[in-house]
This record gives structure tokens, C-alpha cells and sequence, in this order.
């Protein structure tokens, strides 16, 4: 592996950008490189390892057992990246993916920073492997100081081996929800309750389903997950709503089940409902995207290889559909493997030899999926808030109240237009935040699908760049010439 | 709900905000309209332009339709029952160099001479005084005090609703593939049937050319994509909207703080997959700009670019009035990237003439007929 | 509002500053994971209504940890390591010009 540490150190031109170095990336980077493809790494992350793997050799965390033996299967992936001959730049965001006008769409135009110091270079091929978020929660008062997602309490004991202190609940559904709970009591967190938002009626729903995840890699450590935290700590199910109170901070959070209204005092509450695909950049990119009505999310359109509809752009890991962490990885050398048959390093039938037992294992590791996908399917009142008052849009304050209006009164059909009436996505996240909210509320409203309603359409930068940076670009005869129309 | 209507007086072809307004203003008259948009109204130039609402720099065969609009942006809440985002504190042209200045007072005396009053010459004290951000450098300028700007797609719209609401039929996500004559009516065909009508008006925007093409008269129809970028919300700290003489910019800031930065660099049109590619390098030049004019923005994080789909002539005018070949084709497109301050006026025009014949607003210079010989 | 492990790896310690306030931190953090194990809760207002955000996904997705780093607005805290002598501040809401060249 050779490490970049600053924009200069980056070549013209790769064969192959990967973008995100998590299981996905780091197995698609290594792999190409192992084919002789010459590659480029790229992360935004201060180490490799993404999200599930994050901080994996750097991690404060001294005993094993808290964050569990999966989490240190992540150190084998690095491994073989740093055994490989790619090119690793830390802190590096990529903020935009075009096709290069220039050598007329034959290559990709990448767009990246790092400390504050703007390039553009080129790739024959490009794989995005930017993984998933977490699911926005829209919940009354979720902005206030106090909340954060579970996913980033995990983040904090990961990379800092920190733990919120204080009385600690934790909220929402899904297999990750019971995964956290134990890491974090395991790390000496106070989890004083669990509340499990999963609806009771996706069990009939979910029990179709339900073989194939008997026969699955899930089962035991899901079981096994489950037990442990249940048997440790305070599961309150069925819960209905949740609504954070507090001034100036989380004080308070009430919630309903089984009909009562109950509250627990607490000075941190973790939200989490599932994870969805990072759609911002493979959105940006021109990637064709469409509604996945199981997972209930936004997925790019993908073939076989997990080539995008962008010829030379392919998607792996959770960015394809959500698959957890040992897919991301087969998934990824799968993708590497195209990219090398696209550019000429192997032939068809090499790369299909050298899938199949990739495609094997993948098959494996994605079966019973579908039954946790169905099972912990958020429930409606949490996908498009009840509360009128409710924030959706973090950036610009926008309320559920003014979406539905706007959608009502205003005879707005779609989340792009939302932006011009209520400025929805138009903050610095870019819509990550209140996009699957929006698209939900105006679905409901006009008593139509997600998928009729459609998605935001991503504007580079993907990632906000400075003006400084952006005039520091080193300047193109083209651009040049424009100036003196 | 009843059988949608399929033949009208007027058949509008576009819902950009030309095609929107002149919707609106037939309705407003009386007459019976059908618009029909390919996408969803404003979904390209319409939506995504800068907003400008501007007089100022404007060809002076185009300064009728820009007064004529002008008055109506300014009660603009009145007629569409929206106020459109609109806010007007002027526009400034500033002069970078003493030669960019002399080019201003010529303009101005120019204009003066034609009887035209709204743009004022500004010395470097009251350039300073307007915009307090500008380099120290900069001699002066020109001020178009009644400009402003608006939210282009939210304005689009809310024509499209007042003109529905005033009984016209808009037909979004249906195509026109071709337009014929049949005995008294013309045939609009689409992908979702045939609509008739005795008159029809091309408001196709950068699409426009092949439906001028469809009626004999072939257009040097140019499409390109004006690139425009945001910023995150900075410290309130310019009100008017100013434009450069010599170098291209055009820059804005909001109520909100955010900041509009163009100028008409151009990206790459894909017009038939509604696409377009940013072109970072010239970005990078617009950039540049405002880098040296407005040292308050380097630390600025741009948090969007984009580029819309429209059409150029070559002489930068738009094609506006009736077709040189046929009785009842009426055209009004390719307004090269400043046709949103234009729009409503355009389309009070534009159905003025389809109800009456004539209209007291001088449009020549504007007619179709001036590409007739080149094509 | 976090506290460390009993048990994590000793690190090398950073001094730097918050809101003007003299902060320790662990080399290895990032500024937005310093900030919560020292106790701070705020971190930004939002331009719109001037209301109080803290760090919300640590994962560079949801720009609520925003914060002033060295004189430089808008940076996103969960992304940026934190070095030693670092000048952190409170990310204001919509300011005035001379708040800004302040």
C-alpha cells in the first residue's frame, strides 16, 4: 500500500478510484491492485476500516470482547490492502463524479480534497463503495443536544473508547439496535431501558421469510446478540411514539406503548432504525437509483457485476442494498473483478472463474436477510412523523407540517420541488438527513409510493468544498478561454 | 373525474414560465388553453436559473418586454397569489477599470437618448456605500434600482397554479412528438394522444427548435447550460445583485445568508436525457472572481452547482411573436439565458397579441422571420 | 456528556481550546469526540433560528458538529483529528460582517 498524505502526492490517472475504505472498498482496492490494476483508495476517514470496522488498527479499546470477534475480523482486510500496491489517501473527500469532457466520457473526472487543498484527476473506472447511513429518525425534540444516533455512540467507543455518561436509553428497532446495546453495556455504559420500536405486525409478514434465516450465518449470532442483551438489560417493546423533551437539552423522553404513556428521565437517548444505502454520491453521479420496497430505501440500479447504469461506475457494499459487512467485502472483489474485464486485464472468462466461489459465499452470507429486512421494517409513524411540529429537514428547520402543506396546498408533487417552497435539502447535509422523510410525507399525502414520488436529485459538490479551494483549482485552457466570450 | 379535455383555443407547448405566463394571461382573457410539459413545470431553465430579476444590461430590443414585465414582477403577490420569493434592491453593474466605466456611461447615454431611465451611472462612493464588500479598486458602476430577484422554480409554479385555477388544462409528463396541420386546427401530437387546436404557441425552450423545425422554420437553435453555484449561509453582507462588466459573474446573496454565485460559465447540455456536466475548471474561473472581489467569501463552502438546460440564439435575442410561415403559430423561446425577469411580461404579450392581433409593446427585432435567410 | 472507558489505551494528550476554554484531549480523537468526552454539549446554532445542536452521527453525514476550527467556519467536527494548540468555537448562527472579521 502507498499512503497519500497530501493532494499533491496524487498521480493524473488511475485505472481504478475506489471511493469509501471500508470491508467494501479496502476488498475491491486490494483486489484490483492484486490483478495489476493501477488503483486509488480514497476515504474521508482519519484510518481504513469504514464504519463497522472503524478505527480497526487504532481502536483505544483494549478488551476484545466488548466490541466482539466480528468487529476485529475488520484488521484482516487492512491487512491485505497494505500487502497490496494501491494507493490509500486518508481525509480525502471526493466531491464530485463526472464524466471527463475531455477524453469525451472515455474516463471519470474526480473531484477531491484533502487538508483543504482542492484536485481534479481521472479514472478509467470507479467504484463507489461509500457504504450506508443510518435511517433518519424524525422523532419531537430529536435535534436537541443529548440525541444522537446509535450508530454514532458506536463511532465513539470504536475510534475514542468513550461511552455517554449518565442515564443512557436507547430507542428504535432493528439487529444493530441489540449489537449496540451490548457493546455498549459491555463497555460500562448506564442503559437504564431499551425501547424497541419494532412493529408487532411485521411478524406476519416477516414469518414468509423466515426458513431461509434459519438456514442463515444470522441466526445464531443474532440469537445469541439478542439473548445477551435481553437477559442484561431493561427491554421495553411495542413502543408507538417517542418524543424527546427537554430545554436547551434532552431532559426527558416519553413514549407510548400498549396504549399508556409512559417517561424515563435520561441524559442521552440513541436513535436507531435501520441503515440505509449512501445515495448522495452514486445520486450525483447520474446513477440511475430505485425504491427497494423491502428495505424500504433508495438503491442503485445494479447488474450482476454491480455495475450503475453509468457505464464504468459500479456500487458495492451497503451502498448496493443494504447486506452487513461480510457481503460488502465479497461484494466488492466481485466489482473489482469487472472493473479489471473492463479494462482489459482479464478476460470474461477469467473474471467468471474467479467469481464463482466469491458469488457462493456471497449467496450464503445474504440469506436470511429478507426476514430481518421484513421483521424490523420501521413503522409508519416513525418513516413520516404524526407530530405537525415535527424538524425533518435538520438544516433549514423544516417541519412534517410544512411538507404536508406544501404537498396539500401547493399541489407539490415531488421532493425536488419541495426545495424551492420549504428550502428542504438545500443545507449542508444535502438532503441525507430529511430526504427519506420528505419523500414519505409526500407520498402519504398525495396517497401515493415512495417510488411514484421519486428522490432528490444530488447536486456536486457531494460534499461542500471551499470557494478558496475551489479558486485554487489549477485553471484549464478552457476555462481560460471562457472568460473572453 | 371527466374525459381530458383534448382541443382548446390556444395550445401552449412548454411549462417553463414563458409558457406558464402566456397560460395564465390567455386564461385571464378567456380563451380556453391546454399547456403541455414534457417534464414537470420548471423543471429546466424555468427552475434553475438564477432568479435574476433584472433590466438592467439588457438589449435594447428587449427593454419593452423587460419594462412590460418589470411593472408585474412588482405586484407579482396580486396576480399569482404568491409572492414568488420576490425582493427587489436593485441590481448593480460594477466597472472593474476605468475602461469598463467609460463603456457604462456610454450605455447609460445611450439608453438615455432612446428614453429609457433605468439605469444610473454610480460613482466608486455610492458603489462602496451599495456594496460595502466590493474590492477598493472599482471606479463605479451602473444601478438598475427597481431589479431584484426571485425563486425561479417556486415563481414557474405559481403562474402554473394561478393558470389552472383560472381554468386552463396543464398537461405534465407528456411529450409532443410532432405538430401538423389538420383543415382549420393544428394536430400536437404526444405520447399520450393528439390535442387540437387553431392556434399554438411554441414555448419549448431548448427543445423549441425541433417544433420550429416541424413547421418550416429551422432555428440556429443552440442548447448550453449556464452553470450557477450556492453557498452555505454567510454573514448578511450585499443587497442588490451585482454583475461584472468586463470579467462574467453574477452574484447574489439571500435573505437566508446563502450566497448565488454565475455569471453564465457553461457546463455541457445532454438535452435529450435531460442531463447536463459541470465543467470544474470554468467553475474554478467564477470562483476566482468573487475571490478577488469579495475577500469575505474565500472561506465560503460551496454546497451546490448545477447547470440548467436552455437555448441560445446567436444573437443572444429571442424568437417572439407570430411564425413568419403560418397563421396561428406564435413562437417565444431561446432567451440565451435571461428570459426568467422576462417571462411574465412575455406572456401577457404574447396573449395580448393572440386575443387581439397586435400589442402596443414593441417586439421588433424579436421575430422569427430574421433566421429565415441563415437557415 | 461521554466519559472514557475504565480500561482504554493511554494516549498522548493534546491541549486545545474551546469557546477559549483550556481543553485536554487524546491524540488519535477527532475534535467533535474530544469536545463530547469534555463535557461539551453545544456545539453550533443553527443560521436559521439560532437553535443549539450537538454532535449527532459522527460519521461526516449529518453536519450538526459544525464548529469554528483555527478562525475557519463550517468545519465538520467528526471529520477534522484534533492537533495539538487547536482553537475550537462555537459555531454561530447568521452573523453580522464585523462579528465575522472578528
Amino acid at each position: 500500500m502507498k499512503p497519500l498524505t497530501e493532494i499533491g502526492q496524487l498521480a493524473e490517472h488511475y485505472d481504478l478510484a475506489v471511493v469509501g475504505a471500508g470491508p467494501a472498498g479496502l476488498s475491491a482496492a486490494a483486489r484490483a491492485s492484486e490483478l495489476g490494476l493501477a488503483v486509488l483508495l480514497v476515504d474521508e476517514n482519519p484510518e481504513p476500516g469504514g464504519q463497522i470496522y472503524r478505527s480497526i488498527t487504532t481502536t483505544p479499546v483494549t478488551d476484545r470482547a466488548v466490541l466482539g470477534v466480528d468487529y476485529w475480523r475488520g484488521a484482516d482486510l487492512v491487512a491485505r490492502l497494505k500487502r497490496s500496491a494501491a494507493a490509500y489517501a486518508a481525509r480525502c473527500t471526493v466531491w464530485s463524479i463526472a464524466p471527463d469532457v475531455e477524453s469525451d466520457g472515455a474516463s471519470f473526472e474526480i473531484g477531491l480534497s484533502l487538508d483543504g487543498r482542492a484536485r481534479l484527476i481521472t479514472a478509467g473506472q470507479v467504484i463507489l463503495a461509500t457504504g450506508a447511513q443510518e435511517r433518519p429518525f424524525p422523532i419531537p425534540g430529536w435535534t436537541l443536544p443529548g440525541v444522537m444516533t446509535a450508530g454514532a455512540a458506536q463511532i465513539a467507543l470504536k475510534s475514542s473508547a468513550i461511552v455517554p455518561k449518565g442515564r443512557t436509553v436507547i430507542a428504535g428497532c432493528g439487529p444493530l439496535l441489540y449489537l449496540l446495546a451490548g457493546q455498549l453495556a459491555a463497555a460500562g455504559a448506564e442503559i437504564v431501558a431499551v425501547l424497541d420500536t419494532t412493529p408487532r405486525r411485521n411478524w406476519p409478514a416477516a414469518l414468509g421469510a423466515l426458513p431461509d434465516f434459519l438456514r442463515s450465518p444470522y441466526l445464531a449470532k443474532g440469537l445469541k446478540l439478542m439473548a445477551k442483551a435481553r437477559r442484561s438489560l431493561r427491554f421495553l417493546g411495542g413502543v408507538t411514539s417517542l418524543a424527546v423533551e427537554g430545554s436547551g437539552r434532552l431532559s426527558t423522553i416519553r413514549f407510548e406503548r400498549g396504549g399508556a404513556s409512559e417517561s424515563i428521565a435520561c441524559d442521552t437517548l440513541l436513535l436507531h432504525q435501520g441503515v440505509i444505502p449512501s445515495v448522495n454520491l452514486s445520486n450525483a453521479a447520474g446513477c440511475a437509483h430505485e425504491f427497494d420496497t423491502v428495505q424500504h430505501c433508495w438503491v442503485p440500479q445494479l447488474d450482476d457485476w454491480f455495475a450503475s447504469s453509468v457505464p464504468g461506475i459500479a456500487i458495492a457494499g451497503d451502498g448496493a442494498g443494504i447486506g452487513g459487512a461480510e457481503s460488502a467485502a465479497l461484494r466488492g472483489e466481485i466489482a473489482a473483478l469487472d472493473s479489471a474485464r473492463r479494462l482489459g486485464r482479464i478476460t470474461i472468462a477469467e473474471r467468471d472463474n474467479h467469481a464463482a466461489p466469491i458469488r457462493t459465499a456471497l449467496g450464503r452470507t445474504l440469506r436470511g436477510r429478507r426476514f430481518l429486512d421484513l421483521l424490523y421494517k420501521p413503522a409508519t409513524q416513525f418513516l413520516a412523523p404524526i407530530v405537525d411540529d415535527t424538524i425533518i429537514c435538520r438544516c433549514e428547520e423544516v417541519t412534517a407540517g410544512q411538507v404536508r402543506d406544501a404537498a396539500k396546498r401547493l399541489g407539490v408533487t415531488g421532493p425536488n420541488q419541495m426545495k424551492a417552497f420549504l428550502r428542504c435539502g438545500m443545507g449542508p447535509c444535502q438532503g441525507r438527513l430529511c430526504g427519506p422523510t420528505v419523500v414519505e410525507l409526500i407520498a402519504e399525502t398525495r396517497g401515493t409510493t415512495p417510488a411514484e414520488v421519486g428522490y432528490y436529485r444530488l447536486r456536486p459538490p457531494v460534499k461542500p468544498v471551499t470557494l478558496a479551494e475551489l479558486a485554487s483549482l489549477p485553471q484549464s485552457e478552457a476555462a481560460v478561454k471562457a472568460v473572453v466570450r | 373525474m371527466s374525459r381530458p379535455r383534448r382541443s382548446a383555443d390556444v395550445i401552449v407547448i412548454g411549462g417553463g414560465i414563458h409558457g406558464c405566463s402566456t397560460a395564465l394571461h390567455c386564461a385571464l382573457r378567456g380563451l380556453s388553453v391546454i399547456l403541455i410539459e414534457k417534464d414537470h413545470a420548471g423543471r429546466h431553465a424555468s427552475g434553475v436559473n438564477a432568479g435574476g430579476v433584472r433590466q438592467l444590461a439588457r438589449h435594447v430590443a428587449e427593454i419593452p418586454l423587460s419594462n412590460t414585465s418589470m411593472a408585474i414582477w412588482h405586484g407579482i403577490a396580486e396576480l399569482v397569489e404568491d409572492d414568488c420569493g420576490f425582493t427587489s434592491d436593485g441590481q448593480v453593474l460594477v466597472a472593474e477599470n476605468e475602461a469598463d466605466l467609460a463603456g457604462c456611461r456610454a450605455r447609460v447615454e445611450d439608453l438615455n437618448l432612446r428614453g429609457f431611465h433605468h439605469e444610473e451611472m454610480i460613482d466608486a462612493r455610492e458603489l462602496r456605500e451599495i456594496v460595502p464588500a466590493v474590492s477598493e479598486t472599482c471606479p463605479g458602476g451602473v444601478i438598475s434600482r427597481r431589479d431584484g430577484a426571485a425563486i425561479p422554480l417556486r415563481a414557474t409554479q405559481a403562474f402554473k397554479r394561478k393558470a389552472s385555477e383560472m381554468g386552463a388544462t396543464i398537461r405534465e409528463g407528456v411529450k409532443v412528438t410532432k405538430v401538423e396541420r389538420d383543415g382549420a386546427n393544428w394536430r400536437v401530437v404526444t405520447d399520450a394522444g393528439d390535442f387540437f387546436s387553431p392556434r399554438i404557441v411554441n414555448a419549448a425552450g431548448a427543445w423549441a427548435d425541433r417544433i420550429a423545425a416541424d413547421l418550416g422554420e429551422p432555428v440556429p437553435l443552440e442548447v448550453i447550460a449556464p452553470m450557477l453555484m450556492v453557498t452555505a449561509p454567510m454573514p448578511a453582507f450585499i443587497k442588490p445583485v451585482v454583475i461584472l462588466r468586463g470579467r462574467k459573474l453574477s452574484f447574489k446573496q439571500f435573505g437566508n445568508g446563502t450566497v448565488l454565485i454565475g455569471g453564465g460559465y457553461l457546463g455541457r447540455a445532454i438535452r435529450d436525457e435531460n442531463r447536463t456536466i459541470l465543467d470544474w475548471g470554468k467553475l474554478a474561473t467564477n470562483a476566482k472572481t468573487v475571490w478577488d472581489l469579495f475577500p469575505i467569501m474565500r472561506g465560503a463552502p460551496i454546497l451546490r452547482a448545477w447547470a440548467g438546460i436552455e437555448a441560445r440564439m446567436p444573437d443572444d435575442l429571442p424568437c417572439f411573436g407570430p411564425s413568419a410561415r403560418h397563421e396561428g403559430v406564435y413562437h417565444q423561446f431561446g432567451f440565451s439565458a435571461h428570459g426568467f425577469q422576462l417571462g411574465p411580461g412575455a406572456g401577457a404579450v404574447m396573449a395580448e397579441i393572440i386575443a387581439t392581433g397586435h400589442s402596443n409593446v414593441p417586439i421588433d427585432g424579436l421575430d422569427i422571420a430574421r433566421f429565415a435567410q441563415a437557415s | 456528556m461521554f466519559r472514557p472507558m475504565s480500561d482504554a489505551k493511554s494516549a498522548a494528550t493534546l491541549s486545545f481550546s474551546f469557546d477559549g476554554r483550556p481543553l485536554i484531549g487524546r491524540d488519535g480523537d477527532t475534535v467533535a469526540a474530544s469536545l463530547l468526552a469534555n463535557g461539551v454539549d453545544v456545539c453550533r446554532e443553527t443560521p436559521v433560528s439560532g437553535a443549539p445542536r450537538a454532535p449527532y452521527c459522527l460519521m461526516g453525514v449529518c453536519f450538526e458538529c459544525l464548529v469554528v476550527i483555527d478562525g475557519v467556519g463550517n468545519r465538520q467536527g467528526c471529520m477534522v483529528p484534533l492537533r495539538d494548540g487547536m482553537t475550537i468555537e462555537t459555531q454561530h448562527g447568521r452573523r453580522q460582517p464585523e462579528e465575522m472579521q472578528g
